[in-house]
């Protein structure tokens, strides 16, 4: 595969990618393929296939048809290099576990289990890394059916930063944040953004703001344009894009939208 | 009540309740953060056949009935990894099979009936100083290979999809998982029996999860309980003569029921540290 030398190397590339559920068509030929340092967003209706896809890069799922790397291998290989954060963080909100051991569970797989007594230090101090940039670390010894949706939420991106993650996937990550929390949400994440590669998944267009670098729509079908001319009305269309799925079922439609500064 | 104690046969069936206890705090945690209850009910009941299996041919009750044990947890393995939506009707067909298998192998077996009720009802008071042996190693290799794969079964229990994520094995530790719950029940079914095997893998661990703060002080509070519940158990029915399987689970009864008033009581207070 040729590669032009002048722009970034994607962190994920994925080309021509089917997939369906017991017969039932959820992609058809999707094509993405997302830069390191992207902050990309994905967008369409519910059940239009975003879960799916972000299941696709992490692994978890096999694309019927069609190839995606991920850092540059297969996406199992590459599962432990990217950070996830679930759509449904309220599963399970009766276990006896705390904040403090949610977000331990990051780390596993990096050493995690038996260890030497340095490396159980260097684990502490990462948790303690993530827990403080998240600014859940006060909340560590509670248990997780004691915490509010939003809190819940900021431990479980604290989970999936502790292991240093070269890509943060969101799933539906702003549902449990109220909407004044949202604009300091996408701070925090435009924060994270200078050293990850970010890919959020949300269907409500409203969670658009100016920090997301690209936008691309998934119903059923996806094209994304990387780089390209900005032009409010690319901008306008990209808020009206999902309406324009539900109305007509008409799939894809990619556009680049504003980079700030 | 020291008197008690100076009987060889009660010294020996407080040892295996205590053995037991360890056992149902840690397994039958597990059991119960899972949601796998009828699960383990599949593999203690098809674990009756091994029973019969053992006394038809004559093998020692350890060996048929861990066997039978073993194999009847990888089979729901296989089926749940598989083919989840169907597992709840094969684990009720294995369930069925296995006792009644188990009870025609007794009818077959020439002149032999007495031990049938032992088994259903457990004979706490008639483990011999071999078996102790044999269950507290079962015992210890149960509670060493949760105690060495924790967190691993911590971040299956609590969020599967991450755990595979995160490259935990979750198949092989769930199919371990189910190993580890077939050899705690044939030691479990030595105490309570068969049909009390469940109760005692879940009441403690019931009691235990709303007042801790992690799996581990689940698992501890959840022994701790069940070892009080044996213990009281024991000497209740030693005191009425009364069938000891039977009024250890009426002892843990009465201190679920007791638990749930508590938490009732001081609703604030569930959930605390460790």
């Amino acid at each position: 595969m040729e590669r032009n030398r002048n722009r970034p190397e994607p962190v994920i590339d994925i080309r021509g990618v089917w997939f369906s559920y017991n017969g039932q068509s959820v992609l058809e030929g999707v094509n993405l393929v997302v830069p390191r340092g992207d902050f990309l967003v994905l967008i369409g209706p519910n059940g239009g296939g975003k879960t799916t896809l972000l299941k696709l890069i992490l692994g978890l799922l096999a694309p019927r048809r069609g190839e995606i790397a991920v850092l540059g291998t297969s996406p199992p290989r590459a599962a432990h290099r990217v950070g996830y954060v679930p759509q449904n963080v309220h599963v399970n909100k009766s276990f006896p576990i705390c904040v403090h051991d949610v977000v331990r569970m990051g780390r596993l797989g990096a050493g995690g289990g038996r260890m030497r007594p340095g490396a159980r230090r260097e684990e502490e101090a990462a948790v303690r890394r993530a827990m403080e940039e998240m600014g859940v670390w006060e909340l560590r010894r509670r248990r997780v059916g004691q915490l509010s949706g939003g809190q819940l939420q900021r431990a479980f991106i604290a989970r999936a930063l502790v292991s240093r993650p070269e890509i943060l996937l969101l799933d539906e990550a702003m549902a449990s944040i109220d909407a004044q929390g949202r604009a300091e949400f996408y701070d925090l994440l435009a924060e994270l953004n200078r050293s990850v590669t970010i890919v959020a998944v949300t269907h409500d267009t409203m969670m658009l703001s100016p920090r997301v670098k690209s936008v691309a729509c998934v119903n059923r079908r996806l094209h994304h344009h990387a780089g390209g001319e900005i032009t409010p009305e690319l901008l306008e269309a990209a808020y009206r894009c999902p309406v324009d799925l539900v109305a007509h079922g008409v799939p894809h439609r990619v556009f680049e939208v504003h980079r700030e500064g | 009540m020291s008197e008690i104690l100076h009987m060889e046969f009660m010294r020996h069936a407080l040892a295996a309740g205590l053995l037991v206890s360890l056992v149902c705090g840690v397994i039958g945690t597990l059991v119960v953060v899972n949601r796998i209850v009828f699960l383990a009910g599949g593999i203690a009941h098809a674990a009756y056949g091994g029973i019969g299996l053992a006394i038809f041919l004559g093998w020692p009750f350890l060996a048929g009935t861990l066997g039978v044990a073993l194999a009847a947890a990888a089979a729901m393995a296989a089926v749940t990894l598989r083919a989840r939506h169907r597992a709840d009707a094969v684990v009720g067909v294995i369930w069925a099979v296995g006792m009644a298998a188990g009870i025609v192998l007794i009818d077959l077996t020439p002149g032999y009936r007495s031990d049938l009720m032992s088994y259903l009802f457990g004979s706490i008071l008639a483990v011999p100083a071999s078996e102790l042996g044999e269950m507290a190693v079962i015992a210890a290799l149960v509670v060493g290979v949760v105690a060495w794969f924790y967190p691993h079964f911590l971040a299956m229990s609590y969020d599967p999809e991450f755990a595979r994520i995160r490259r935990v094995p979750v198949a092989a530790l769930y199919s371990l998982m189910l190993a580890l719950i077939a050899a705690s029940v044939v030691i479990v079914i030595r105490v309570v029996g068969l049909i009390l095997v469940i109760a005692l893998l879940t009441i403690p661990p019931f009691i235990a999860e709303s007042f801790s703060g992690s799996l581990k002080g689940m698992m501890a509070r959840a022994t701790a309980l069940s070892a009080l519940f044996t213990v009281v158990g024991l000497f209740v029915s030693y005191g009425l003569d009364l069938t000891s399987g039977a009024t250890i689970i009426l002892v843990a009864a009465a201190g679920f029921g007791a638990a749930l008033l508590w938490r009732r009581l001081h609703p604030a207070r569930a959930g605390g540290a460790g």
